[in-house]
C-alpha cells in the first residue's frame, strides 16, 4: 500500500508537483545564466554555451531531466486540477476569495498552462531550430583583409573557415568545385578526402537576435515575452514557497526566510530573462 | 450592547427541498433585525416570519451556538462562517452588517459534503476519516499507566491541543477552491503525531486517513491558504506540512 | 413503586471493589450474541459506546446531531476533577467525595458519589492515554486549577476547552470500534420511544431526521445517556438541540423521574440581551479564579451606569461592593455556583445590577486586579524588580491572553466589549440538571434493562454540582461503571437470542409515535413551537428559578398545565413527517418539557427547604443563606408517571442515609 500511496495520492501528487517545480527552478536559474550572456557577453561565448548545452552528457542528461520535469509538473497538474474542479461540482453564486488567499495562488492551473504554451512556442522558435532545423546558420564573422570583406566560418577547434569554400553539400561541392563542404549540419569536410576538418557553431546569436528585431514580429515578440516572463512571475511567486510546503517543510523559523527568497526568487528571476528581448530589441545595435 | 440598533436586510438563500432535487437562491426581506443578535438568531427570525407567513423556514445546521459543537455552517456573502475571522456562524453578530445590505447564504459546496436540505449538509464524510485512523487504539480499562508517567513537553502537548481544537465543522473544505480536505486531516495527524501516545501508530494512521480522504471525494490542496484565514479555530497550515512529512516517512518505510 | 438503590455493604472505601468482583460477566464468545443501544454521544454516551464495543457486544449508538462529536459535553470549558493529588495540597479520593458531597447540599447518594471519586484517577490516565492534549507544566507533567467549593488544586483542564478534547477523545474511542464494524452508528436519528417487552427494555422507536423514517432498534439492553433538561427554561447554556425526550420517554414507560427541581444556576453567564436572543452563553468558572465579582455599592451609580453616564472603570474602590469576598470571605469568588448565583441574583434584586436590559440583571467580573498583581509577578519573573505601571498592565494582560484568551475572545464577539480594558458583565443562566432519571447503584432505571448515565441521570450531584465534575461523572459512568454493571445484567441474557422487531410492542410503539406526530402536523395552529418555548421558558425562570415559593411554584402548576392545553390545540407545525423538518423535532421535544416543566415545579413545591440550587424562598435564615431540613427532606423524590395529567404523578421517597460523611451546615465563610 505504501508504495501506491507513493503515486497515487493527493498528497504523493503534491510531492512530485512539489519536486519537479523546484527542480525546474534550478534549471531556470541555469537557463538564465546561459541567456544573460546574449547582454553581457559576445555571440561567440554564447554560442558556444549553447553547444555545450547541446552536447555535453552530463547537461543532456539534465536537459531530459527538465523535460521529464516539465511533462509531469504538467500532466500532474492538470490531474490534479481536473480532480479538484470535481470536487466541487457547483460553485457558490457569490464568492469572496481574495479574502483569504493570493490571487497567484488561485490560479496555478490558468498560470501553468500559459506557461507552457510560452514553452511550446518558445522551444519552436529556439530549441527546435537548434536542434532539427536543417537551415540552423553557423556562426560566421566578417574580417577585413586587404581591403575586402571575407566573411569566415568559426570553427570550434578556433580555427576559420572562409565562407564562400564551403559548400552547402557535398553534390554542390562537386558542383561548385569547393574545396570543402557542410555535412550533418555543422561539419566541415575536405570535398576530396571526404574527411572531416572542423565544426561550425550553429549561430543560435544570430536567430535569437534576428527573433526579436524582426522589423515585423520583433516588438509583438519582445511584448509576449516581457508578458509570459509576467506570468511566470505569478507563478513562481507562489509555486516556490508552496512547494516547501508540500514537501512538509513548514516551520516558524524557516518558512517566513523560505517565503521571503521564493518572493525575491519569482520577482528578480523572470526580470532579469524579461530583460534580455527587450535589449535586444530596443538597445542592440 | 447598548449601542445595539435595528436594521433592515435583504437576504438571499440557497433553498432545496432535498438531497435529490435542484436548488435555486430566494430573495427575503427581513427587518428590525437587532444588530445585538447573532446570525443564527437572525435566522430564527426569518423563520418565524415564515413560519406566521405559512411558508416552510429555512433549514441549517446548528447546536451550541457557543462556537465549539462545529454543526453550524453556512457561507456568507462568499466567505465560510461569514465575514469575520476567528469565528463560527453561531458567534457571527449582525453589528458586522449594515442597514440595507443583501446577504447571500449558502451550504458549503463540496462533492464530498452532499446538500440535504436548504443550508444542510451531510458532512459525515469526516467521520468515516476519523474512523480510519483517527484515533489511539487503546482499550477502556483502569489500569493504562499513570497519567504522569510520561512527561510531555509543554512545547509539544501546546501544539497537539492547538491542532486538537479542530470543531470539524468544514469551513476549510468550503473555502478551499479544490474542496480540499487536508487542513481537518492535518490537524487530526498532527495532534497524535506531536504525542508520544500517538506515535506507535503513526505510519498506518496517516496512511489510513488519507486514503480515506481521497475516496471521500476531497479535492487536493494547491497550498492557496485559504483554510487557515477561513478556520474559525485558527488551525496552522504547519499541520498539513506536518501531515505530508508523516506521510513521506509512512510510504518510504 | 419499589425503590431498590442496591447499593452494596460494606465500607465506603471498598463496596465498589467488592461489589465489581463479584458481578456476573458474560464471556467474549457470547457477547457478540448480545445487542446494545446507546442513546446520545456525549461523554457518558460515546464513552459507554466505546467501552462496550471494545468488549465484544453489538453496540447501536444513536445521536440527533450530524455527528458523535458535536454532542454538548464539548462546550464544557473549565476542566474535570480528579483526585491525584498531583499538586501535593492535600487531596485526596475522600476529599474529593466529601466536596462533592457537601457541595452538592447533602442530597446526594455516598456510595455513588464514592464510586466517582474513586475512578476519577482512572479517567485521567484513560484519557492521556487516549492523547487528550491536557495543560501542562514546563516539566511536562500535568497541570492543575482549582474551581469553586474546593480547596485544592484538582482540576484538569486544556485551555478553555476541556469539554471538547475530553468528548474528541471519547469520540476517537467510539470512532475505532466504528471502524472495526463494533459499534453502528445512527447520526441524525432521534429517539423518540422506549420498547418494552415483558417488562424489560427490548428496544427504541427511533426517527431518522433526514427521511422522517420511524426505524425499529431491538435490543438486549439500553443506555440512556441524553444530557440534562436545562432548555426547560428555553434560555440556557445547553445546545438549541438538547433535549429531554428520551428520558421523559422512558419516564412515561415506567422509569422514575428524580429530584427534577435540582437545576444549577450558573453564576457567570453572559448576559440576556433582548427578545430575539436564542442562547446563554457561559464564560467558565475558572474565570472566578482570576476574576472579583462586584456591583456598585450606591443603588444611583448602579443606575448611572445603566444609562451609560457613568463607566465602571471609573468607579471608586471604595464604591464598589465586592459581595462575594464580603458575605464569604473563606472561598471569596471562589465559593460554589448556587451561592454565587443567588448573590448575584439578590444584589440585582435590590436595585445594584449594571446591565441595561430590560431587567437591569448583571455584574461585573472584573480583572483588573488580577492584571496587576501577575504583571507584577511576571515583570519580576523577567528580573525586571521595578516595573511601571504600563509594563505591569502590559504584562498582565499578556498572562490573562494566555490562560482565558479565547474566552475572552468570545466575550467580545458576542459583547462588542473588550474585556481587558472594562469589566465583563455577567448574570446567571440556567446551566445544569443534577435532577434526572432515577437509576439504582447500576445505573438502571426502575425499568429493568434500561440504563441511565451521564446528566440524564440523578445519580451523584445532589441538589448542587460542583465545577468540573460533569465531565468526570459523563466519563466514570461511561467508562467505568457500565461497562461493569451492563454486563452483570446481560449475563442473564445470553440465551434470549436475536429479539424480533416485528412484535406487537415494536408496532404499537411505532404507532404512537406517528399519531403523535400526524396529530402536531395536522393540528392547524396559529403559533410556532418556539412561542409556546419561550412562554413556557418564561414561567420556568421566573417561579421554577433561582428562587421559588409557594405561591409562585402553583401558579406555575396551573399555568404550564394549561400551556400544554394551549400548545395542543394552537400549535403550527410546517413541514411534513417524512423529510427533514427542525421544527417538528422542535415541537416533540417541546411537548415533552411542557410535561416536565410542570413536573419541576411540583417537585419544588412539595421539597420544602432550601438545598443547592433548589431555593425556596420561606426557607432561607436572616442572612439570605438556605436552610436545608434533613429531618423531613433527606430524600431523593422519585416520581412515577400516571398518565396525560401530570399533576397525578406519584411521589416515592428514596431515604438518603448518610454513613461516612457527618452532615452538617453547609458553611463556605
Amino acid at each position: 500500500m505504501a508504495k501506491s500511496a507513493l503515486l497515487k495520492s493527493s498528497i504523493a501528487k503534491k510531492y512530485w508537483m512539489a519536486l519537479t517545480g523546484l527542480f525546474l527552478c534550478l534549471f531556470l536559474a541555469g537557463h538564465l545564466a546561459g541567456n544573460l550572456q546574449l547582454i553581457f557577453s559576445d555571440a561567440l561565448h554564447f554560442n558556444q554555451y549553447a553547444l555545450f548545452m547541446t552536447s555535453n552528457p552530463a547537461v543532456k542528461l539534465l536537459s531530459y531531466l527538465t523535460y521529464i520535469s516539465i511533462l509531469f509538473h504538467a500532466v500532474d497538474g492538470f490531474l490534479l486540477t481536473y480532480q479538484n474542479i470535481k470536487a466541487r461540482p457547483i460553485g457558490y453564486a457569490k464568492n469572496n476569495p481574495s479574502k483569504n488567499s493570493s490571487i497567484s495562488s488561485r490560479n496555478m492551473a490558468v498560470l501553468g498552462t500559459l506557461i507552457l504554451v510560452f514553452i511550446v512556442t518558445h522551444m519552436v522558435n529556439f530549441w527546435a531550430k537548434m536542434h532539427f532545423d536543417e537551415n540552423m546558420p553557423l556562426q560566421t564573422i566578417t574580417v577585413e583583409a586587404m581591403g575586402q570583406k571575407q566573411e569566415l566560418y568559426l570553427t570550434t577547434n578556433e580555427g576559420y573557415m572562409p565562407v564562400a569554400q564551403v559548400a552547402k553539400s557535398y553534390e554542390d561541392a562537386t558542383k561548385t568545385g569547393a574545396q570543402s563542404y557542410i555535412a550533418n549540419r555543422t561539419e566541415f569536410y575536405n570535398t576530396q578526402a571526404k574527411v572531416k576538418i572542423g565544426e561550425g557553431y550553429k549561430d543560435l546569436h544570430k536567430i535569437t537576435v534576428a527573433f526579436f528585431k524582426d522589423a515585423k514580429f520583433g516588438l509583438i515578440a519582445t511584448i509576449l515575452y516581457v508578458i509570459a516572463m509576467a506570468v511566470l512571475a505569478f507563478h513562481l511567486l507562489h509555486g516556490f514557497s508552496s512547494a516547501f510546503q508540500s514537501l512538509g517543510l513548514n516551520n516558524p523559523n524557516w518558512t517566513p526566510k523560505i517565503k521571503f527568497f521564493g518572493a525575491a526568487f519569482a520577482i528578480i528571476v523572470p526580470i532579469l530573462f524579461a530583460i534580455i528581448p527587450v535589449y535586444i530589441h530596443f538597445f542592440l545595435k | 450592547m447598548s449601542s445595539a440598533k435595528n436594521i433592515n436586510i435583504n437576504l438571499k438563500i440557497w433553498r432545496q427541498k432535498n438531497a435529490k432535487a435542484k436548488g435555486s437562491m430566494e430573495t427575503y426581506k427581513l427587518d428590525n433585525v437587532s444588530t445585538a443578535s447573532s446570525f443564527l438568531e437572525m435566522l430564527d427570525q426569518l423563520n418565524e416570519q415564515l413560519i406566521n407567513d405559512k411558508k416552510e423556514p429555512v433549514a441549517f445546521d446548528h447546536d451550541c451556538r457557543e462556537g465549539i459543537c462545529g454543526m453550524c455552517s453556512l457561507y456568507i456573502n462568499g466567505r465560510a462562517h461569514g465575514p469575520d475571522t476567528g469565528t463560527t456562524t453561531c458567534q457571527l453578530h449582525m453589528r458586522k452588517f449594515n442597514d440595507g445590505d443583501t446577504i447571500f447564504i449558502e451550504p458549503w459546496r463540496s462533492k464530498a459534503f452532499p446538500v440535504v436540505k436548504d443550508l444542510v449538509v451531510d458532512r459525515s464524510a469526516f467521520d468515516r476519516i476519523q474512523q480510519a485512523g483517527g484515533f489511539v487504539s487503546v482499550n477502556t480499562s483502569g489500569n493504562t499507566i499513570d497519567a504522569n508517567a510520561t512527561p510531555i513537553p509543554k512545547q509539544d502537548a501546546d501544539k497537539a491541543f492547538e491542532a486538537a481544537a479542530c470543531i470539524g465543522c468544514g469551513a476549510c473544505v468550503a473555502t478551499c477552491k479544490n474542496g480540499s480536505a487536508m487542513l481537518f486531516v492535518g490537524a487530526k495527524v498532527s495532534q497524535y503525531a506531536l504525542l508520544p501516545q500517538g506515535k506507535v501508530e503513526a505510519s498506518q494512521r496517516v496512511l489510513n486517513m488519507v486514503r480515506q480522504m481521497d475516496e471521500e471525494g476531497f479535492g487536493n490542496c494547491t497550498n492557496t491558504g485559504a483554510c487557515e484565514v477561513e478556520c474559525p479555530k485558527g488551525i496552522s497550515l504547519e499541520n498539513i506540512a506536518r501531515m505530508n512529512r508523516e506521510f513521506l516517512k509512512a510510504s518510504i518505510k | 413503586m419499589k425503590l431498590d438503590s442496591k447499593i452494596p455493604e460494606g465500607h465506603i472505601s471498598k463496596k465498589w471493589t467488592d461489589y465489581k468482583d463479584h458481578l456476573k460477566l458474560v464471556a467474549p464468545n457470547n457477547r457478540p450474541k448480545i445487542d446494545i443501544i446507546v442513546v446520545g454521544t456525549g461523554l457518558a454516551g460515546a464513552s459507554a459506546a466505546a467501552s462496550l464495543g471494545e468488549m465484544g457486544y453489538n453496540v447501536k449508538a444513536f445521536c440527533y446531531q450530524d455527528s458523535p462529536r458535536r454532542a454538548h459535553s464539548i462546550a464544557a470549558q473549565g476542566g474535570i476533577n480528579a483526585a491525584k493529588n498531583y499538586q501535593n495540597d492535600g487531596d485526596s479520593i475522600f476529599r474529593l467525595f466529601y466536596d462533592t458531597i457537601k457541595g452538592g447540599d447533602y442530597r446526594a447518594r455516598e456510595a455513588n458519589v464514592h464510586r466517582l471519586a474513586e475512578v476519577s484517577g482512572n479517567i485521567i490516565d484513560q484519557c492521556v492515554a487516549q492523547g487528550v492534549p491536557f495543560a501542562r507544566e514546563y516539566g511536562g507533567l500535568l497541570d492543575n486549577r482549582s474551581f469553586g467549593g474546593t480547596q485544592v488544586q484538582r482540576t484538569f483542564y486544556a485551555a478553555g476547552q476541556t469539554g471538547q478534547q475530553l468528548l474528541l477523545g471519547a469520540y476517537s474511542a467510539l470512532s475505532r470500534q466504528i471502524g472495526l464494524g463494533r459499534v453502528k452508528q445512527f447520526n441524525r436519528h432521534e429517539m423518540l420511544d422506549l420498547v418494552k417487552v415483558d417488562g424489560k427494555a427490548r428496544g427504541i422507536i427511533a426517527r431518522n431526521l433526514v427521511t422522517g423514517e420511524l426505524e425499529r432498534h431491538s435490543a438486549h439492553a439500553v443506555v440512556i445517556a441524553t444530557g440534562g433538561y436545562g432548555n426547560v427554561y428555553f434560555l440556557s447554556t445547553n445546545a438549541m438541540g438538547s433535549n429531554v425526550t428520551a428520558g421523559w420517554k422512558i419516564h412515561k414507560k415506567g422509569a422514575a423521574f428524580a429530584n427534577p427541581c435540582f437545576v444549577q444556576i450558573h453564576p457567570t453567564c453572559i448576559p440576556v440581551h433582548g427578545v430575539n436572543q436564542s442562547k446563554l452563553t457561559l464564560m467558565s468558572e475558572s474565570l472566578r479564579n482570576s476574576g472579583r465579582i462586584w456591583v456598585p455599592k450606591k443603588k444611583e451609580d448602579a443606575e448611572a451606569i445603566r444609562e451609560g453616564k457613568l463607566k465602571p472603570t471609573q468607579l471608586a474602590e471604595e464604591d464598589r461592593d465586592y459581595f462575594l469576598e464580603r458575605r464569604y470571605p473563606a472561598f471569596g469568588n471562589l465559593v460554589p455556583r448556587d451561592v454565587a448565583s443567588r448573590a448575584a441574583k439578590e444584589r440585582c434584586d435590590a436595585g445594584h445590577g449594571i446591565e441595561a436590559n430590560d431587567t437591569n440583571e448583571g455584574v461585573y467580573l472584573d480583572f483588573s486586579t488580577e492584571i496587576q498583581s501577575k504583571g507584577r509577578q511576571a515583570a519580576y519573573a523577567k528580573g525586571n524588580h521595578n516595573p511601571s505601571a504600563e509594563e505591569v498592565t502590559k504584562l498582565g494582560k499578556q498572562w490573562l491572553e494566555e490562560k482565558y484568551g479565547n474566552l475572552f475572545t468570545m466575550y467580545q464577539k458576542i459583547t462588542d466589549e473588550n474585556p481587558y480594558e472594562t469589566p465583563m458583565k455577567i448574570y446567571p443562566a440556567v446551566h445544569y440538571t443534577m435532577g434526572g432519571v432515577w437509576v439504582d447503584y447500576n445505573l438502571q432505571s426502575t425499568i429493568p434493562g434500561c440504563f441511565v448515565a451521564g446528566e440524564a441521570n440523578f445519580s451523584d450531584h445532589g441538589a448542587n454540582r460542583l465545577g468540573a465534575s460533569a465531565l468526570m461523572q459523563g466519563l466514570a459512568d461511561g467508562y467505568f461503571v457500565l461497562p461493569y454493571t451492563v454486563s452483570n445484567y446481560l449475563a442473564d441474557e445470553i440465551r434470549t437470542g436475536k429479539i424480533s422487531t416485528e412484535s406487537q410492542e415494536f408496532i404499537d410503539a411505532e404507532n404512537n409515535v406517528k399519531n403523535s406526530i400526524e396529530s402536531l402536523l395536522k393540528n392547524k395552529g396559529s403559533k410556532s413551537v418556539d412561542h409556546f418555548h419561550k412562554r413556557l421558558g418564561l414561567i420556568m425562570w421566573n417561579k421554577v428559578g433561582m428562587a421559588r415559593n409557594e405561591a409562585g411554584l402553583k401558579q406555575a402548576i396551573e399555568e404550564i398545565a394549561a400551556l400544554k392545553e394551549e400548545f395542543y390545540n394552537d400549535v403550527y407545525v410546517p413541514g411534513t413527517a417524512d423529510e427533514l423538518n427542525p421544527e417538528l423535532e422542535k415541537a416533540l421535544r417541546v411537548a415533552d418539557f411542557i410535561d416536565l416543566g410542570q413536573l419541576m415545579a411540583m417537585d419544588a413545591l412539595q421539597r420544602n427547604e432550601s438545598c443547592g440550587g433548589h431555593f425556596r424562598e420561606e426557607y432561607q435564615d436572616a442572612e439570605g443563606e438556605t436552610l436545608r431540613d434533613d429531618e423531613n427532606f433527606s430524600f431523593v423524590s422519585a416520581w412515577e408517571y400516571m398518565g396525560y395529567d401530570i399533576s397525578k404523578e406519584i411521589l416515592n421517597k428514596e431515604e438518603l442515609k448518610y454513613e461516612f460523611i457527618k452532615i452538617a451546615a453547609r458553611n463556605y465563610k
